[in-house]
């Protein structure tokens, strides 16, 4: 048998973290230079699920990179699709009936509410509890079944189209999201009964992984992980963008910084996306969904473009540079959590690796959408 | 003093809560579906791999126009037509899919002007061979006529 290893006072070891670890959420790899249980320096390795999405830009059409998008973040997919077709429209001035415009919020809405609710379940799940993760999947499932029925697919949805929707919302559509609306707000009030008033999680959340404001300015961090260090910046209300100057909402912001904050900004932004899918179902108009005089092949003016959208993890960029041919000469995805997740590098300094873990949970990462 | 207790109160409250909330599922009815005995029916716009949609007499509505396969961002469309002597209509000899590199995203169904395909309701497709995802649609359809 072989002596054990005893470790010098001043002597670190290496850790190494995924690229399988359930604890990252996908392919992401952290090595870690510990001192004992404490984190002495990490460094986030990314690249394991690099598909080159923005070079397959340049080879197709507008249309033909629709399906792309839907791909990049899996869980909130309606939002980056959105955010593309924005961004092609006012650049080939492409006028989107206000129907088309409603639904589209209203979807995109419920798609952050299942999005949240996934993020909701796994985060307690690395905590340790296992039964939250079953009953924020059930409320998804509700989510998953509505829009199912609408755009056909139910993850990937690829249902907008350049100037309005793949198809229109029907009545059971509208009642069964009335319905899904009510049943979230009583199971809101269970998790918050559950979860957030639980003791182990705020001991397991409060004062764990704070990041600073100026920390998160540095980094480009956007979305939760910034309105829980106090950044009121939310793309929706600074940057206006299709039907959302309508809507009368609120951005939930705390000035923590630590996980409980960015836990507690995630809930009450479901709150507020109750209350937009509310309100744009009453003001949902009649009318077309797609616009009477649709050009034939969508070719941008040569220029550069940019939109911003609020995806369900911060504020998702896309620059399209395009020399006036059928598809874009260059085409750049600025994707949140690849911002948000450089933040840990810094952060997690001198944490222990349980608090690491839940700190990492608490950033809310996807992996395919940071490696694009 | 007073904290120590307090959290040993408060720690065993939220888990008679959450035993509680926990213990409430047992009287909710059962909502799993056990899978290969019971099915759901997948609903009217369930987007399965597209199939061709037969016309009157069961012959295929399609013109061999080419859009779908120009739309389609992977390439997994390759359709062949000829013209019979004396007939100025293309006539469709076969439409290949390659469902190994579709993304089902609809641009083909978008694209065509005749609304001779749509997607199918098939789900329940698994093998361990490439080659069982090369659907030729143009038997598929002979084979539904009879």
């Amino acid at each position: 048998m072989s002596e054990p290893i005893v470790l010098q006072p001043d002597e670190t070891f290496i850790l190494n973290v995924g690229p399988q670890h359930p604890a990252t959420h996908g392919v992401l790899r952290v090595k870690m230079t510990m001192d004992g249980e404490y984190i002495y320096n990490a460094e986030t390795v990314i690249g394991y699920i690099h598909r080159m999405h923005e070079k397959m830009a340049e080879n197709r059409t507008y249309p033909q990179y629709l399906p792309n998008l839907s791909r990049l973040d899996y869980l909130s997919a309606m939002a980056y699709c959105h955010g593309y077709v924005l961004a092609v429209e006012k650049a080939a001035a492409v006028e989107v009936p206000e129907r088309a415009e409603y639904i589209r919020a209203i979807t995109v809405e419920m798609n952050r509410i299942s999005s949240h609710l996934v993020w909701f379940g796994a985060f307690v799940m690395d905590l340790g509890g296992f039964s939250p993760l079953m009953y924020a999947f059930d409320d998804r499932e509700q989510i998953l079944d509505l829009l199912e029925a609408v755009t056909g697919s139910r993850l990937t949805y690829c249902y907008f189209r350049f100037g309005g929707l793949y198809n229109d919302v029907d009545d059971d559509f509208i009642e069964g999201t009335r319905r899904f609306v009510k049943r979230m707000r009583k199971s809101l009030k269970m998790y918050h009964k559950l979860v957030t008033t639980n003791v182990i999680l705020m001991k397991r959340l409060m004062g764990i992984g704070p990041v600073s404001a100026e920390m998160c300015q540095r980094y480009g961090a956007t979305g939760p992980v910034a309105r829980g260090s106090g950044i009121n910046y939310d793309v929706r209300r600074n940057e206006p963008y299709s039907v959302y100057p309508e809507f009368d909402f609120d951005i939930p912001v705390y000035n923590e910084g630590d996980s409980y904050a960015r836990y507690k900004v995630r809930m009450e932004e479901m709150e507020q996306s109750l209350r937009i899918i509310e309100q744009g179902l009453d003001k949902l108009p009649d009318g077309p969904i797609n616009p009477e005089k649709k050009p034939k092949t969508i070719k941008l003016p040569p220029g550069d473009y940019y939109t911003a959208v609020e995806a369900g993890r911060g504020s998702f960029g896309i620059r399209i540079v395009s020399n006036g041919d059928k598809s874009p000469y260059r085409l750049k995805l600025r994707s949140p959590t690849y911002s948000n997740m450089h933040l840990f590098d810094e952060a997690c300094r001198g944490m222990l690796i349980a608090d690491a873990l839940a700190f990492m949970g608490s950033l809310d990462l996807v992996i395919p959408e940071m490696d694009r | 003093m007073f904290r120590y207790f307090n959290d040993i109160f408060s720690g065993l409250w939220s888990l008679f809560i959450g035993l509680g909330i926990t213990f409430q599922e047992f009287f909710k009815p059962k909502i799993t579906i056990h899978y290969p005995h019971q099915s759901i029916k997948m609903t009217a716009r369930y987007r399965g791999h597209i199939e061709l949609i037969p016309g009157e007499e069961g012959q295929p509505l399609c013109v061999v126009c080419g859009m779908c396969e120009k739309a389609c961002p992977s390439n997994c469309i390759s359709i062949g037509g000829e013209k019979p002597e004396g007939s100025k209509k293309k006539v469709l000899t076969s439409y290949r899919l390659d469902f190994t590199t579709c993304s089902l995203c609809g641009s083909c169904v978008d694209s065509c002007n005749f609304g001779a395909i749509r997607f199918s309701k098939e789900y329940n497709l698994a093998s361990t061979r490439k080659e069982d995802f090369h659907f030729d649609l143009l038997k598929r359809l002979e084979e539904s006529k009879q």
